[in-house]
């Protein structure tokens, strides 16, 4: 029974911190419908940002953070401008190519400019250290991104639902010539939407990098998993990637505790099953 | 007409041999991608090796030819020697980071008549593939097996062990639990995990469940050790007074500031510290901290690419510059000089580095930096992995 709690804390800590990072790609995907594969570069240049603010600048780590989303959404908007605006509806293979080349560009720069060492992100004393759960201890940096995930989850689901801009963005995404006749000015809305993807990714990429250490190439390391993390859950949904990341970091703890020589073998099963079953997503909506 | 072309071109051929005072060296690496950094530690060897003994060997000239392959990829390793041998007109082959691009080598080294001088990849068996092939790296069997004692001078009794499932991995595993049981230990469990892993901590709990007092890690270096070190302190394993013991990948220079506190008091053994006090280590460090650029960035690798010239000069010396795979590779067996690293000297059987393992512990510098400190030494250490091939 230890064993099973055990690894449900492991499960919610590294689900939650896929959650963080991935959910951006999830808005990104699903409802501006652009298959970002630089998403991974944008969560690197937060975590880059936050590093070099915190260690180097000794800042805060609070101000840290809010320096590296802020940070990489000012990065972010003008090649949000310059390179994908021209990409918005364009066959998926040309927003794969672009992308990637964003990524490698991106991955090339840090690497110039940082160097091809890791770069941590120090953490505050109150985040240092271990809480004892009574039958075992966890490190309180994972407590942290569990709540990270879950303010996250429920910001983005207001904002989507229950907010103004959220209707235009719904509207925008559905039929953006008619949403642009009712007067709604679809560019500004893309770009907010995308500023807050982007936003969301830097986010990720600071309270994950205790997990997944910020160094040139993350943003190509890490690829695969968070575009597996999206169409598992179902590209713009929130609830969907909240339980697709729970599915997943579930199975792939469990794995590897119980069967680490079979490596990620669960983790893939499970996305081939899943997806053989609901092909758009644990919670894609049908029609897209 | 033809025959006459044909001449001309082999008179060429035959001339440019015979006038030749440049010696072409090709080395292979990954200079680019995310194993880069090894690659500009090779650079920064060789570098250093030229600076501090000149450019040329009598009256030839020596010329380094780089060519990259920035992943494991035997095809493109062989592609690429076999170019720098036909079009480059190499004598000399050397580098090679990954164990499986050395193996690719090694079957073309005869017929072209190139000795080949692994300055890093790590597996036991690469030097037995070819008689040409000389190494001035370590080999996981090398590193791993001294530490075994360590832990049980240490009190330790029962290790688990956890290792990177890949060869050089699987190496490390074996060379622990031989050494281990060979002192009367017992390794409780072993576990292999894939190379992609990034959160530790389920390991850390099996590792925790196994009652083990100390654990064997091998994880090659870079940015998964720093999860890994940092999941063993979280997990409450250093509070629980689980010993961790592991060969110096773990703890390589490059990565020690990202480590920092959390790999403090970790023991490994390792052939190479960029501290290890000596005056030939003082003149490589400098030498080889300006070729780098950034002194932060100095490791391993790049001792085996500074002992691999000083390997190479000694060929060209003994053959005077004539192209003699089979003379130069016998000129070195049982070579021994001061290295960086210590008294070192090349087995004449088996063409591999004998050399100290140096026992270290991550510690804090007076200006809050953090270094391996040798604190033990196993002198003149061969390679126990060709022993257990046969």
């Amino acid at each position: 029974m230890q064993t099973v709690f055990s690894i449900a804390v492991d499960a919610l800590a590294y689900g939650m911190v896929l959650f963080v990072i991935s959910i951006g790609l999830s808005v990104t995907m699903g409802l501006m419908r652009v298959v970002n594969l630089a998403h991974g570069a944008f969560a690197m240049i937060g975590g880059y940002i936050a590093s070099y603010a915190a260690r180097d600048l000794g800042l805060g780590y609070g101000f840290a953070v809010l320096l590296a989303v802020f940070g990489t959404i000012v990065i972010a908007v003008p090649i949000e401008r310059l390179l994908y605006r021209r990409i918005y509806g364009a066959p998926e293979l040309t927003q794969v190519l672009m992308t990637i080349g964003i990524t490698f560009c991106i991955i090339g720069i840090a690497n110039y400019a940082f160097g091809p060492t890791l770069k941590t992100v120090p953490l505050p004393l109150a985040l240092q250290g271990s809480v004892d759960l009574g039958f075992r201890s966890i490190a309180t940096h994972r407590i942290f991104a569990i709540a990270c995930g879950l303010a996250v989850a429920a910001a983005l689901w207001y904002l989507i639902e229950k907010t103004a801009f959220g209707v235009k963005l719904r509207a925008a995404v559905d039929n953006a010539a008619m949403a642009a006749a009712l007067g709604v000015r679809t560019e500004i809305v893309y770009a907010v939407s995308f500023a807050v993807a982007v936003g969301l990714a830097a986010l990720g990429g600071v309270v994950g990098a205790e997990l997944l250490p910020v160094e040139p190439y993350y943003a190509l390391r890490y690829m695969v998993t968070f575009l597996v993390v999206v169409s598992v859950g179902g590209a713009g949904s929130i609830p969907g990637a909240l339980a697709a990341c729970l599915v997943l970091g579930g199975i792939d703890t469990a794995g590897r505790y119980l069967v680490p020589e079979f490596g990620e073998f669960f983790f893939y099963l499970a996305v081939i099953a899943i997806v053989c079953v609901f092909p758009r997503g644990l919670a894609g909506r049908a029609g897209q | 007409m033809k025959r006459t072309v044909l001449a001309a071109l082999a008179a060429l051929i035959i001339g440019g041999v015979a006038q030749a005072d440049t010696i072409k060296i090709g080395v292979i690496g990954p200079f680019s991608g995310p194993f880069a950094l090894q690659g500009k530690n090779f650079k920064a060897g060789i570098d250093a090796y030229m600076v501090l003994n000149g450019s040329n060997v009598g009256d030839d000239d020596i010329e380094i030819i780089y060519r990259d392959v920035p992943q494991p990829d035997p095809a493109q390793s062989k592609a690429l020697a076999q170019e720098l041998v036909v079009k480059e007109g190499v004598q000399y082959l050397a580098g090679f980071y990954f164990t499986p691009d050395a193996m690719a080598v090694t079957p073309l080294l005869e017929q072209a008549n190139v000795p080949l001088v692994i300055m890093n990849a790590a597996t036991s068996a690469i030097v037995t593939k070819s008689p040409l092939a000389v190494r001035t790296s370590f080999t996981l069997w090398q590193t791993s097996t001294p530490i075994a004692k360590v832990a049980k001078d240490a009190g330790v009794s029962k290790v688990i062990s956890v290792v990177s499932d890949y060869g050089p991995g699987v190496d490390a595993e074996n060379a622990f639990k031989k050494g281990f049981e060979a002192v009367g230990g017992e390794v409780v469990e072993a576990i292999r995990m894939p190379l992609a892993t990034n959160d530790f901590s389920p390991i850390m709990q099996r590792v925790k469940d196994s009652g083990a007092e100390g654990l064997f890690a091998f994880l090659p270096s870079g940015p998964t050790t720093l999860g890994f070190v940092k999941a063993f302190n979280e997990n409450g394993l250093k509070d629980a007074g689980i010993k961790f013991f592991a060969p110096g990948d773990l703890t390589q220079e490059s990565d020690l500031p990202a480590l920092g506190e959390a790999a403090l008091g970790i023991q490994t053994t390792f052939h190479y510290a960029v501290s290890h006090d000596s005056p030939e280590n003082k003149a490589f460090v400098e030498a080889a901290g300006k070729a780098i650029g950034n002194p932060a960035e100095l490791s391993f690798p790049s001792v085996g690419a500074y002992d691999g010239m000083h390997v190479i000069y000694k060929m060209i010396a003994a053959t005077g510059g004539e192209q003699d795979a089979q003379k130069a590779v016998d000129a070195v067996k049982g070579l021994s000089w001061t290295s960086p690293r210590g008294p070192v000297s090349i087995d004449p059987e088996s063409r591999h580095i004998t050399q100290n393992i140096y026992l270290r512990e991550v510690a804090k510098a007076e200006d809050g930096s953090y270094y391996n400190k040798e604190i033990a030494t196993f002198e003149k250490q061969g390679d126990p992995g060709l022993a257990a091939l046969k």
